[in-house]
């Protein structure tokens, strides 16, 4: 942390958005993470995201769990809904505060430890549920809060601080994903932005349960040599498989793309990801063929990074249940209950 | 790009963007944390050093550093440099104790300074603790020169002057006052080791136009000042026309309304935008009521029986082209203006009719001497020019400045040694941090605004001429304006192979000046950064190749704060917070032939 809060000067020459706010009005209170943390740099990438988008604070909803992770909801877009759960608990939470209030942007930021160890019960209802919202693993390996033991996600023969090496198989949250039938799956890396916010502007407009796992190294438990979700670690075998541009529906797609290498992908909200793929074989529209990909390169201890998986003709949690379209947050009394009499009738069926 | 290299003071030094723009390279962000410390003294000497008169500069100085101001570019306003500096002078105890002083055994040396204004001063106060006797000509009754003939009373007291010169005299200069000297080539004869010329721009230029010399009610506008100077002339007609709108424009008008003079206008031949006087003079004018007129042209005075009675002016209209250049303008009416008297004030000129042609010193063709810019030095072996005499009008600060080379060349070509091997500027970077997240100096960003220079009482300040017009910031004030400076000697230094590309530098900045990225050319790297980099003046400081990526970290230095948050939040130490010291290089550096140190008191 720093003893400062961040000064209130500007660049005179930043850009604005559609509504009118600059990048630094997407900001929270300054972070209390160690110097160096992965997770500050996720938030600068949700604040540059939100920023392009043109996200009203005011509806915006932004849900956490317990560890470093789930404290960064605090340093980012101070002006939107928030809530910090009880450890592992932000996917539940979430799925209430969607399922009352349908028309807010919901996004979950927890961590390996929230999301694959206490809570991954939760996660994979989250994800068989369809929830709509995004969902960022901020993924670092380890418990740093704990002071650094391995997480779920360590890999084998990662090495802690002290150097012992993991032998327990790790659970890969992209992997369980596709598995599960999630309909936006990504990773990507704190350290690569220019991936990463598309993959977050992506993710924040995918109706349904979009996962973003993003390796995001603990710089004071887990970025030493011999541990395989460090900085250099991730920059030495991490691989770009898709890049993925999003256009917003006031926008033509403008860019020339060479033939075969890309696919535009209309989205729900009349935009458009135009997604190009750096390995020509690759094809994210398939379960299989994305799943078989995923397991082969990582045996090979390449980290896949990139929109790896995307269905866009899914139902989420709402079109599923056959909900009305008004959130019910805003419906009157007498039409979120059926009355005493009804109530009555249906509990005759019953008896 | 190259990486930058950081070796080379100058570019540190640029950072500094007041010190740079500053002829005598102060060291503004020291000094000015000193006076939020207190240690008025302490900041005083510091100021001392480059610039000499402290007291006189921080009242009167054209204030170079100001309009370059870090600060002015993220905000409106400049941190109140100039005042901060009289702060300073106000506040200080007894220095007398701390000045240089003459040695009991001089080197048997002799210097002869002609003119007692700020250039021979600033000559005599670098030799004079070296051994050399100085004697120094002056044609007037006192010292100062311009800045006592010229610059009004109610702007700089005469016991200001006083002090502050005394301080040079003191070190055992023969002041020869009433001394005019009407032959260089007599005081040659006189075997000094060297001559040093600092007689400034006495000549008022003059306007030549009908009527001019039909009335006694036309003055020049330096004469006049300094026939009011030395209360030769006591009073002045009800209405006054002031041609000219420089500074000693500003300067004539003021001071008739404070000899008699109800009406004063300003007559400006272009508009507002070309007018030469510093902004705040032009404040100062205004708010005392004086009337500014724009695009009047003098045509002819116009004199009825053998008296002063006006002057006609041509309307003009000017087009300013895409690159602000205006053009000549053409005359669309004409108007009369009635005057009791009218005060040139449209430049001066040098004048040395007293220089022998055949002497070996070469003249342009304004009459200005041929001199060396960096040694001073003219075309005759040991005799050296400075301040307005040597390049025409510029201001005090310059004067130093020229004192300051002048001085050094002359030691040297005393010693017999050359005088264009200089030492060089030297720098010492020191790291400020002092704990996790703490700094030897006040990092955060205050977003006070400047702060406003109290004035007396537009009533007092006319009943005589010699009531000071600003008051002077109280320490309080002066506290708060600190805390404006943005502290740019405090560096931003990144060292590239400590650096692990976490980005943390670049999240946390508050003017998005960081970028990692490829490196490129120059004008390719401006266009790919987090923000635009627009301000060309400024450089872009460009690490060598950095471990992870091989990419390389950009900062633009332009709208750095020196928050220090980027050196804060990186968590190998690759960004530090090192105070910056430029070790600029005087005649008493040059005598012990060892380069510059730091100043006894601490820089921060």
């Amino acid at each position: 942390m720093s003893y400062i809060a961040k000064p209130k000067v500007t660049h005179p020459g930043m850009p604005k958005n559609k509504l009118g706010l600059y990048a630094r009005d997407y900001e929270g209170t300054v972070s209390t993470l160690c110097a160096g943390c992965g997770h500050d740099s996720v938030t600068a990438a949700i604040i540059q995201a939100v920023f392009e988008l043109g996200v009203e604070p005011h509806m915006l909803a932004k849900m956490s769990g317990i560890g470093c992770s789930s404290k960064t909801p605090a340093y980012f877009v101070s002006q939107s809904h928030g809530f910090n759960s009880v450890h592992g608990r932000m996917p539940s939470v979430t799925t209430g505060a969607n399922a009352a209030n349908r028309e807010l942007m919901y996004i979950g930021v927890t961590g390996d430890g929230d999301s694959l160890s206490i809570g991954v019960g939760q996660f994979v209802h989250a994800i068989r549920r369809n929830v709509n919202m995004c969902y960022v693993i901020e993924n670092n390996g380890v418990y740093g809060l704990t002071k650094g033991q391995f997480s779920a996600s360590a890999d084998i023969g990662s090495k802690t601080k002290k150097g012992e090496a993991n032998n327990q198989e790790p659970i890969d949250p992209v992997s369980t994903a596709i598995s599960l039938g999630a309909t936006y799956i990504a990773r990507g890396f704190s350290g690569d932005k220019e991936q990463l916010v598309p993959l977050l502007k992506g993710a924040l407009t995918h109706r349904g349960f979009a996962l973003v796992d993003i390796i995001s190294p603990c710089v004071t438990f887990n970025d030493h040599e011999g541990s395989t979700k460090s900085y250099a670690h991730t920059r030495q075998f991490y691989h770009h498989v898709t890049d993925i541009d999003y256009i917003p529906p006031s926008e033509e797609i403008k860019t020339a793309y060479a033939e075969g290498e890309t696919m535009p992908i209309k989205m729900h909200d009349g935009g458009t990801i135009v997604l190009r793929k750096i390995d020509r074989n690759y094809d994210p529209t398939s379960r299989a063929a994305a799943f078989k990909y995923l397991r082969e390169r990582s045996n090979a201890g390449e980290i896949i990074t990139g929109l790896l998986y995307l269905d866009e003709s899914r139902s989420e949690m709402h079109e599923l249940m056959g909900n009305v379209d008004t959130p019910l947050s805003q419906l009157p009394l007498d039409g979120l209950h059926p009355g005493k009499e009804e109530l009555k009738n249906i509990q005759n069926r019953f008896r | 790009m190259k990486p930058t290299d950081t070796s080379n003071p100058e570019y540190f030094h640029k950072v500094v963007d007041c010190q740079w723009g500053c002829p005598a390279h102060t060291d503004v962000p020291a000094y000015i944390r000193m006076i939020a410390q207190g240690r008025f003294s302490d900041a005083y000497m510091e100021n001392r050093g480059s610039n000499v008169f402290p007291g006189i500069l921080g009242r009167v100085c054209d204030r170079p550093c100001e309009p370059v101001c870090r600060r002015g570019r993220v905000e409106d306003s400049p941190v109140a440099i100039c005042r901060l500096k009289r702060v300073a002078a106000d506040h200080k105890d007894d220095i007398t104790e701390r000045l240089p002083k003459a040695p009991k055994i001089g080197n048997g040396k002799r210097i002869a300074l002609i003119g007692a204004g700020c250039a021979s001063l600033t000559v005599a106060n670098d030799l004079a603790p070296l051994g050399y006797q100085i004697t120094m000509f002056e044609a007037l009754p006192k010292t100062g020169g311009l800045m006592r003939t010229n610059i009004p009373q109610f702007r700089l007291p005469p016991k200001v002057l006083d002090e502050e010169i005394g301080y040079i005299l003191d070190m055992g200069v023969d002041l020869r006052l009433n001394h005019p000297i009407d032959s260089l080539k007599v005081l040659m004869d006189e075997k000094f080791d060297a001559i040093f010329v600092g007689t400034g721009a006495p000549h008022g230029k003059n306007l030549e136009i009908p009527g001019r010399y039909d009335s006694d009610r036309i003055h020049i506008g330096i004469a006049w000042l300094e026939s009011v100077a030395f209360e030769h002339i006591k009073s002045i007609g009800k209405r006054v026309l002031i041609i000219g709108v420089g500074n000693t424009a500003m300067d004539c008008c003021r001071t008739s309304l404070r000899i008699g003079a109800d009406n004063v206008k300003v007559m400006a031949r272009k508009p507002r935008k070309f007018f030469k006087a510093s902004s705040w003079e032009l404040e100062d004018a205004e708010e005392e009521n004086i009337e500014i007129l724009t695009n009047h042209s003098p045509k002819e005075f116009v004199i009825e029986d053998g008296k002063l009675v006006g002057m006609n002016f041509e309307l003009m209209e000017y087009n300013i082209d895409e690159n602000g250049r205006i053009d000549r303008g053409v005359v669309t009416s004409e108007k009369f203006i009635a005057c009791d008297d009218v005060v040139l004030a449209i430049g001066q000129d040098n004048a040395f009719p007293w220089i022998e042609r055949d002497i070996g010193i070469e003249f342009n063709e304004w009459d200005c001497p041929l001199v060396d810019e960096t040694t001073m030095m003219s075309g005759r072996a040991g005799v050296f020019f400075g301040g307005d005499s040597a390049f025409g009008p510029k201001n005090i600060i310059w004067a130093v400045e020229h004192g300051h080379q002048a001085a050094i060349s002359i030691d040297r070509y005393c010693k017999g040694e050359n005088i264009e091997d200089r030492l060089p500027v030297g720098l010492n970077l020191v790291s400020q941090k002092m704990g996790m997240h703490e700094w030897s100096f006040s990092n955060d960003y205050d977003t006070a605004p400047r702060r406003l220079m109290p004035h007396i009482d537009l009533k007092e300040r006319f009943k005589k001429l010699d009531i000071e017009v600003e008051l002077g910031f109280t320490a309080e004030q002066a506290v708060r304006e600190v805390e404006r400076c943005l502290n740019c000697d405090i560096q931003t230094v990144f060292t590239a192979n400590l650096c692990i590309e976490c980005d943390a530098c670049l999240d946390i900045c508050p003017v998005n000046c960081l970028t990692i990225t490829e490196n490129g050319a120059e004008e390719d790297l401006r266009t790919r950064l987090a923000a635009p980099a627009e301000n060309h003046e400024q450089a872009l400081y460009v690490s060598t190749g950095l471990p992870h990526t091989g990419r390389v970290m950009v900062k633009d230095e332009d709208l750095c704060v020196h928050c220090s948050l980027c050196a804060e939040r990186c968590p190998t130490g690759a960004w530090d917070m090192q105070k910056s010291t430029i070790l600029i290089p005087y005649a008493s550096d040059e005598a012990t032939d060892s380069p510059p140190q730091p100043a006894g008191v601490s820089g921060t």
